[in-house]
């Protein structure tokens, strides 16, 4: 199985769109809530449709639209999307309404756009797109289970392309409670500085990540995923069981992996088992974090599978991703992510690119 | 790949075999909403699962409280696992694959009732459950399910696409046994939500009728477990049938309303015939998605007389005795056309009188032994997600 990469939209807490350097001024947040930074729409979407969308749809087909763009790709094959927690922010309206209103008159605009699949379906209604779509909702395996399909339909047709991708926003509402559930840090700090912390509790994050996958390579393909599994609440025998037989199905050893991408969270209770196995398994191999830049969320990994990408692209590590030095060029990088420790993921990317 | 067991719970019974018994009899589950408070009680009918939330958290067998909607999926996957008599699940690549629209959403609006006076307010633990894939994972765990899993969201086509995702792992040697359907609990917030779109009945559905008028919530859950043929073998267990094919397209007309010729659902159907190999005129019994409302019924319709033109098969849409069960819908339906093959019967069109004038198709009325090979089961959803699935009996 492979699909390659031919194209990728990303809207984030940090500037991941319309950049020439990857990561070339971070940007720090005060406090625990990272937002993303949003483009100017109207260069995208029609302003007449633009007015009724709420803000995870614009930023899904946004996103959608500037993968596309890359890849060259006009209508895909197929809409493959992952979010953990859907639109919120439609959700949270219908419910405060029928209840202050006592379930009347109301509006059924938010409850129509409340579902998980509307971000997918509003992107096929734009492209007038009816091929293959699909809605994975699973928590932190949104993502995967996104890219899992898609790369079997690659093996399937390998032809075809395919936009995937993985979407979660953060509403008011969501972060008082998810605050209030103790998942977020205590202190005020710069997120920037997210590991040095050492406490419980991470940042929220958000983010809109897009991907355009095709079983072909192409003149713009800059590197493969060749692999993804998850694993939920494993024990850390099986994770490292898990994590040993992924390599060698795809051939590899640890040592082998060029640079390792992490998604530590900077919760120290959730972060042991990374731990363990990073200093256990890839001791002698680069490695990165990314969760201090993006924040956590149930989507996260795309975010983690575009900085990937785009760091095989350019064949640098941006200093504020890497913990230890890159030592060769990089051809593999496995992104191995952790969801509060109790969801873990791996996924594997080969770059398309020469890098003698 | 083989249907190895089946298990389902909605308004008319709690078990495939007091299913099959509603079915038979004409027994419809549509009544007066008991499970909660809401200014519509008296004027909405709905089809309910029979058995209070702590009811089913005593028949699901778990001690933590769990939202309604895990504990439906955890009975009904539950019997499909207990009857495919596989001995020991985690000896293999196993999974679950689970379609939901609510998740945790009766808790969540519980919560909500503190929680808008003031944001403080509310316990905490009615809003931990909410997450559709959490529903997921509560019915792993009771199940003993420790491999994949995989929670998918696509309204009212969700469990379908659970069931064509699951024979997809299966196809490609990624796993042995999956457990694959879906689970949706009624609640105030998609009682509300359909309210809001005015495309809820107040007499109990018509669904095919010139007269329908909309629909009726109902809830429930429904699984199949799906095996490799080395499992099959392997168990020596009972092949109730076959995933024979399968599509899944987008209308890409409308976010909540299906093109008039019922494009997306014609596209649905034709992928799961080419991909079959089957003639149309193959096809015994088709279970509609036949929602009842004006717009579905006449876009299937039209839909299903273009792709089987004069020989159009035996149909009916089973939303008159269950309700619209959401999520749940594909994964209640799909056993239901197991149940068409493994008893060789058509299930009848409840309440239908007068044809749509527009369409002039004639569903079946009546429960009938009829020799049945392949059934094509139907569900589409809001955002245009339209699937269909084709089940065989094992030869």
């Amino acid at each position: 199985m492979k699909a390659f990469i031919n194209g990728m939209g990303n809207i984030s807490p940090q500037k991941s769109w319309g950049i020439d350097s990857l990561l070339a001024d971070p940007i720090a947040y005060e406090g625990t809530r990272l937002t993303c930074i949003e483009p100017d729409y109207t260069q995208w979407i029609d302003p007449k449709q633009l007015r009724r969308m709420s803000r995870i749809i614009k930023m899904g087909i946004t996103a959608s639209m500037m993968a596309m763009k890359q890849a060259g790709v006009e209508k895909p094959d197929g809409i493959i999307v992952g979010t953990g927690y859907g639109c919120l922010e439609d959700t949270g309206i219908f419910l405060s309404k029928m209840i202050e209103n006592k379930e009347e008159a109301l509006n059924p605009t938010p409850f129509i756009q409340s579902t998980h699949n509307t971000i997918g379906g509003q992107i096929a209604l734009l492209l007038q797109c009816q091929a293959y779509n699909q809605t994975y909702a699973h928590r932190s395996f949104s993502f995967e289970n996104s890219l899992l399909d898609a790369l079997l339909h690659l093996t399937e047709t390998p032809a075809s392309h395919l936009l995937v991708g993985g979407v979660d926003e953060i509403t008011g509402i969501s972060h008082t409670i998810q605050s209030r559930m103790g998942l977020f840090k205590r202190k005020a700090f710069s997120s920037l500085d997210l590991f040095a912390t050492n406490t419980r509790g991470t940042l929220n994050g958000e983010g809109s990540t897009f991907f355009v996958l095709s079983g072909i390579q192409g003149e713009q393909s800059v590197a493969s995923v060749e692999a993804v599994t998850t694993f939920f609440k494993p024990t850390i025998e099986e994770l490292i069981k898990g994590l040993s037989d992924f390599l060698h199905q795809a051939n590899l050893t640890a040592a082998e992996i060029d640079f390792v991408l992490v998604g530590k969270s900077g919760d120290r209770d959730a972060d042991r088992a990374v731990g363990q196995i990073t200093s256990l398994l890839f001791s002698t191999n680069a490695i990165g974090v990314f969760k201090h830049l993006s924040g956590e969320y149930p989507t996260a990994s795309a975010f983690a599978l575009w900085l990937a990408t785009q760091m095989m692209a350019e064949n640098r590590i941006p200093p504020i991703v890497s913990v230890s030095p890159m030592i060769r060029p990089i051809k593999t990088i496995l992104v191995f992510n952790s969801y509060f420790g109790h969801h873990y993921s791996l996924m594997l990317l080969r770059t398309c690119r020469d890098t003698r | 790949m083989h249907v190895a067991g089946v298990g389902v719970i909605s308004a008319i019974g709690n078990t495939v075999s007091e299913t099959f018994q509603a079915l038979q009899n004409q027994q419809s589950g549509i009544g007066a909403l008991t499970l909660f408070d809401s200014i519509h009680q008296s004027i909405l009918p709905v089809g309910e699962v029979k058995l209070t939330s702590k009811e089913l958290q005593e028949k699901a067998k778990r001690r933590h409280p769990l939202p309604r909607t895990a504990l439906l999926g955890i009975v009904a996957a539950r019997e499909a696992l207990t009857s495919s008599r596989i001995k020991h699940i985690a000896n293999w690549r196993n999974g679950l694959l689970s379609g939901t629209t609510v998740g945790g959403m009766d808790k969540t609006e519980r919560f909500f009732v503190d929680f808008t006076k003031d944001n403080k307010r509310g316990r905490l633990r009615n809003v931990v459950e909410h997450e559709c894939g959490r529903s997921t994972e509560s019915i792993a765990e009771a199940l003993g399910v420790n491999g994949f899993l995989s929670t998918i969201n696509t309204a009212c086509s969700s469990s379908v696409n659970s069931i064509i995702f699951g024979a997809r792992l299966i196809e490609n040697d990624l796993a042995d046994v999956i457990i694959a359907g879906g689970t949706d609990a009624l609640t105030k917030f998609t009682l509300n939500g359909f309210n809001s779109l005015l495309i809820l009945d107040k007499s109990p559905s018509r669904p095919f009728d010139a007269s329908r008028n909309g629909l009726n919530l109902g809830e429930g859950a429904g699984y199949l477990v799906l095996v490799s043929d080395k499992v099959l073998k392997h168990e020596s267990l009972n092949s109730l049938g076959t995933i024979a094919g399968f599509g899944n397209t987008n209308d890409a007309f409308h976010q909540t309303a299906s093109s008039p010729e019922g494009r997306g659902s014609f596209g649905a159907m034709e992928k799961a015939l080419a991909m079959s190999g089957l003639a149309p005129s193959s096809i015994g019994y088709i279970n509609l998605h036949g929602t009842g409302t004006v717009n579905n019924d006449l876009s299937e319709g039209t839909a299903i007389k273009r792709l089987f033109a004069e020989k159009i098969p035996r149909f009916s849409s089973t939303k008159a005795y269950t309700g619209h069960t959401l999520g749940a819908s594909g994964g209640i339906e799909a056993v239901f056309s197991l149940l068409a093959l493994q008893h060789q019967c058509v299930f009848p069109n409840l309440r239908f009188q007068t044809p749509i004038p527009e369409l002039n198709m004639i569903p079946q009325t009546t429960f009938e032994f009829a020799p049945i090979n392949h059934v094509m089961s139907n569900s589409f959803g809001f955002g245009g997600n339209c699937s269909s699935i084709i089940i065989s009996k094992n030869r």
